[in-house]
């Protein structure tokens, strides 16, 4: 058996040499490059578009303008697409748009024989706009007198949702209560994925090939054939490895457009290779999230009242829209449960980038808001952080009325025990007591509250195949995508289990092609180990029966006697070897008597959830006049169910750990407020942290076998970069007694909240 | 691919003197850490190059007979930390460029080509000032050598006449005689980064270690193009080396600098990061000198 063990990633020695084929590696050298013209005013109307220097350059083909695309609107988000029209996503988008909405929208298209000519040729169209006003602040975009972006959605408003539990407003007239009002903000973030977005297509026979760096291969299929018109059949989408995606990738990005382009010059192979800037800004962020938390407590910390009212800052077109707000407020409910909560969030159209899905999907920005209030709790009620969560989270035993999530272990508890006694929590509270000076040391922490995929809110299915091959080996496929986090180990390794192979057995069709690849909407959501778990074990087992039916045709043996375990058919009563699977598999193809060729497909379409939950301990060293903060020490543990390979589930967690360090203290998407433009589009000055900026990262793991899985397992894509900001904060607001509620708390806020504190 | 007109790589001196005075409008390209990014910007994009990058000539650090340092314009960052001369007598500068971009950076990214660029944030240039290092220019007419506080004119221009290239960074010997040097950049990471506010310091104390007898102070992003904070130096000569001295030393500075607001940082953080770091780089020195404070 080989899940739970910590086996060698089986992409891992191409990755590491330097082998392993990537999109932009395949695209053949002939291709046209297309580049994109992006406007340079954030909002307006564009009157005209003068191609004529531009098209005299030598080695231009082709410049499309928006008033030369169709009309046709499409959706964007990396979502199953939903029959019920009233749940399908808000189609906004165009191929190219004439109603410039962000300072870098696109405008026009240049197909040129190379990059030079194409880059010559955007520099030398000249493009003549009106300019309307611009909004980038959530709240502002709100008011009546602010522009308006879509005619359709009044005062910018994508999408409200609210949740009421109990009585707020008759509760907070209890006498003795005490009222915490705070207001928190999360800044606009870049997945930074180091594979820029890059996509190729090119047409044959009347079908369309677009090969994409993609999470969601069948879901761009879709999409594509969409803003195309096409029927979604002509359409083929092939994914090769990716260089990363963090829900960047989890959206239709260039790929309408480049398979666009590629019909107007005959079907000729056309490239779009993003750039950095242009990942920064005409891709997705992370949306911003203002949240407005009211916490009514009794003197001993009891929650009696809460009330949340969350803005999320869209950006300019709807992508994955209200969804991420409204994780953000589930959340707030289920996390410490209260007998009275009022919740109301707000998904509101900006004049900034286009904000999706990014690792954590509401949840890094609803932690920073929930948990840093929390600490402030109990700052104010001289409590120890500690105490007022156990006395307020969610008890074992908790299960939510919409998903049905049960919360069947004391997961809470034991994360934080382990992640007490790692940074030895308690001495460390005595040693940090009264200092002064200017280097200030404190200890914070965090939980966090997710969910497994997206089961009741959309479909959740996953479909497998495998094929047993002549030498007994079999091949695997899946619609569920390998995006640099092992995906494709993980289902080997389940993959053999299931059927009774050794791992070297397993062959994992990497690549999806849409033409062959068993359906499956792809890599989000923390999803692809607990559903590709389930058809795994399903669509094994099938393949398992049939072997076993061959080879109790073979040994004149009851089926029911017979297994498989490692690599052989045995006889379960004394485990005596038949025959080897690959003689069974050699006999069976090539049998002139009985020739068979083994194989199983199956989906297997899940109706339930699991929450996946844990912690963050940070230990920090403030130097209050440089203004920086040193991590000296940090940790997450996660009861993200049984582990199916615990080196891969360390990776995963310290890459999120990574990534909320960065959220907590450096990243961050400027805006400059005259012109709207994006100020730091680059990773020079957007300030993604580096190794140095790290101390180790440790990842701890509770394995509570998760009932609703197939293997045990559940979450833990996205939960490791949820806690890791506010457990900073918190460590911060230990060590100084300044309340930051700003993230990213680089340099710039600490001096300006030193200074208004008096530390400085 | 790079949009370049045309590149003409010299094989001397003269050959790129002649180069430059047939091609007028070209740029000169050294390591290309910098030319390169801008031509891909599209900033110098068509352009024709004039490449010194071949040139060994102007490879290395020697020691004059006269006892000065002698770095050719070519040395790159990392021979710079890793070499003798530097570690022994002006190890600040070796730190200095040490924390310039990446290792890659380091090893392509010249000297010369640091200060031909003008910006007030190349990390060596904060430092060759508080060197009072010297500029060799070589033209048609021969060399010509001034101060490095002469060759920055303003932000981006340096004074590079159409005919010459730069050929040594110079440090007098009594410039770096007896001095202890420390550099500071603060910047947003420990890597990778762009100095936000960057402080130089150098600093000879009295036989007794008592005393200040000479302190020379230069900032990156202070202003323009990098500075000097003489005020700041005129005041702590002579003085005696204690806490107070230091911290009224820093606090002087801010009558020489002249930082300005921008979306990379605010006037007022500029200027606190100024005071605390002139504090935090002579305490340093000091230490290096074997002084008490």
């Amino acid at each position: 058996m080989v899940v739970g063990k910590s086996v060698k990633r089986i992409d891992a020695f191409d990755k590491v040499t330097g082998r392993t084929k990537y999109t932009d590696d395949l695209c053949d050298k002939s291709a046209y490059i297309a580049k994109v013209l992006h406007s340079t005013i954030t909002h307006g109307k564009v009157l005209s578009v003068d191609t004529t220097e531009a098209e005299k350059i030598d080695g231009v083909v082709k410049i499309v303008t928006c008033f030369d695309v169709p009309k046709v609107y499409f959706p964007t988000a990396g979502h199953p697409w939903s029959t019920d029209v009233s749940h399908q996503d808000v189609a906004d988008r165009l191929l190219l748009t004439d109603t410039v909405r962000f300072y870098g929208d696109d405008i026009a298209a240049v197909v040129a024989e190379n990059e030079v000519a194409a880059q010559q040729a955007l520099r030398a169209i000249k493009v003549e706009y009106e300019e309307y006003p611009f909004v980038l602040d959530v709240q502002e975009a709100m008011s009546d007198t602010a522009p308006l972006l879509h005619e359709s959605f009044p005062n910018n408003i994508l999408g409200h949702s609210a949740q009421s539990v109990g009585n707020y407003e008759e509760a907070i007239k209890e006498e003795g209560l005490i009222k915490f009002d705070n207001w928190y903000d999360t800044p606009t973030v870049q997945h930074c994925h180091i594979e820029n977005h890059v996509c190729y297509a090119s047409m044959e026979n009347g079908r369309l090939t677009v090969v994409t760096s993609t999470q969601i291969p069948h879901i761009v299929r879709r999409v594509v054939g969409q803003a195309l018109s096409l029927d979604w059949g002509k359409i083929r989408v092939v994914k090769p490895y990716i260089g990363g995606g963090f829900g960047n990738k989890q959206d239709v990005l260039y790929e309408p457009l480049c398979a666009y382009l590629s019909t107007v010059v005959g079907g000729r192979l056309v490239k779009i290779d993003s750039s950095r800037e242009e990942t920064f800004v005409c891709q997705r962020v992370r949306h911003a999230v203002r949240s407005h938390i009211i916490t009514y407590t009794k003197p001993d910390g009891t929650f009696v009242a809460r009330k949340l009212e969350l803005f999320s800052n869209q950006g300019a077109y709807a992508s994955h829209g209200h969804s991420i707000a409204a994780k953000g407020m589930g959340c707030f409910r289920q996390l410490y449960p209260c007998p009275n909560v009022e919740a109301e969030c707000y998904t509101v159209f900006t004049n900034r980038p286009v904000a999706g899905a990014m690792r954590g999907y509401g949840i890094p920005q609803a932690m920073f808001a929930v948990e840093s209030q929390i600490d402030d709790i109990a700052k104010g009620l001289n409590m120890s952080p500690l105490e007022i969560r156990q006395k307020n989270l969610m008890p074992v035993g908790y299960k939510d009325d919409f998903s049905k999530n049960v919360n069947y272990f004391d997961s809470f508890n034991q994360c934080i025990e382990k992640a007490k006694k790692y940074i030895d929590y308690d001495r460390k509270i005595e040693e940090y007591k009264n200092q002064s000076g200017n280097i200030r040391k404190g200890v914070g922490m965090a939980v966090f509250w997710y969910n497994t995929a997206v089961w009741p809110i959309s479909l959740e299915s996953s479909s497998s195949r495998m094929v047993l091959n002549q030498d007994g080996s079999i091949s695997l496929q899946l619609g569920e995508t390998e995006i640099g986090q092992g995906a494709d180990t993980a289902f080997a390794q389940m993959a053999a289990d299931s059927v009774g192979l050794t791992l070297d057995k397993v062959n994992v069709i990497s690549c999806q092609d849409t033409d062959v690849t068993p359906f499956g909407t792809g890599a989000y959501a923390s999803r692809q180990t607990y559903v590709g778990g389930l058809t795994i074990k399903q669509t094994g087992e099938m393949l398992k029966k049939r072997i076993l039916d061959y080879a109790s045709k073979l040994s004149e043996i009851d089926i029911n006697e017979l297994d498989i375990v490692d690599n052989n058919i045995v006889v379960t009563a004394d485990n005596k070897v038949v025959m080897t699977v690959g003689e069974l598999a050699t006999t069976a193809l090539y049998s002139m008597d009985d020739s068979r060729h083994i194989t199983a497909e199956s989906t297997y379409q899940i109706k339930s959830n699991a929450y996946s939950f844990g912690c963050c301990f940070a230990d920090v060293e403030v130097d209050i006049r440089a203004c920086k903060v040193k991590i000296l020490d940090i940790i997450n543990v996660h009861d993200c169910g049984k582990l199916i390979n615990p080196q891969l589930a360390e990776a995963q967690v310290h890459g999120g750990m990574s990534m909320g360090i960065g959220y907590a203290l450096s990243e961050q998407e400027l805006f400059d407020s005259r012109s709207g433009r994006t100020l730091n589009n680059n990773l020079l000055d957007y300030k993604l942290s580096t190794f140095m900026d790290h101390p180790h990262l440790e990842a701890q793991f509770v394995e509570n076998a998760e009932p609703t899985s197939a293997f045990g397992t559940k979450a833990l894509g996205e939960p490791p970069a949820c806690p890791v900001a506010p457990a900073i904060r918190n460590a911060v607001l230990h060590a100084t007694g300044v309340a930051i509620n700003t993230a990213p708390m680089t340099p710039h806020v600490l001096f300006e909240e030193f200074s208004k504190n008096g530390l400085i | 691919m790079y949009d370049i007109k045309a590149l003409y790589e010299a094989s001397s001196v003269e050959d790129a003197i002649k180069l430059r005075l047939e091609h007028p409008d070209a740029q000169i390209l050294a390591g290309g850490s910098d030319v390169l990014v801008q031509i891909r910007e599209g900033k110098r994009a068509g352009k024709e190059l004039i490449s010194i990058y071949m040139i060994d000539e102007l490879r290395g650090v020697t020691l004059t007979d006269s006892g000065d340092i002698r770095i050719g314009s070519l040395t790159s960052f990392s021979h710079i930390t890793k070499n003798e001369i530097v570690k022994k007598y002006i190890n600040v500068l070796g730190e200095a460029v040490d924390m310039v971009g990446s290792p890659q950076i380091r090893n392509i990214g010249t000297i010369g080509g640091n200060t031909c660029n003008g910006v007030t944030s190349a990390d060596s240039a904060s430092t060759l000032f508080a060197l009072d290092a010297l500029v060799e220019l070589t033209g048609s007419s021969g060399k010509r050598i001034i101060p490095i506080s002469d060759f920055y004119i303003k932000a981006g221009t340096v004074d590079i006449k159409p005919d010459e290239i730069q050929t040594a960074i110079i440090i007098p010997q009594e410039k770096y005689d007896g001095y202890k040097g420390h550099y500071i950049k603060y910047a947003m990471r420990n890597a990778l980064d762009i100095t936000t506010t960057g402080c130089s310091v150098n600093v000879k104390l009295c036989d007794d270690k008592k005393v200040f007898e000479d302190v020379r102070i230069a900032y990156g992003v202070a202003g323009p193009i990098p500075m000097r904070a003489k005020t700041a130096e005129a005041f702590i000569k002579g003085k005696a080396v204690t806490e107070d001295t230091a911290l009224e030393f820093s606090k002087q500075v801010l009558n020489d600098i002249n930082p300005r607001d921008s979306w990379r940082a605010s006037k007022a953080f500029r200027q606190h990061l100024a005071t605390e770091l002139a504090y935090r780089a002579l305490k340093e020195c000091v230490k290096l000198c074997g002084g008490e404070m």
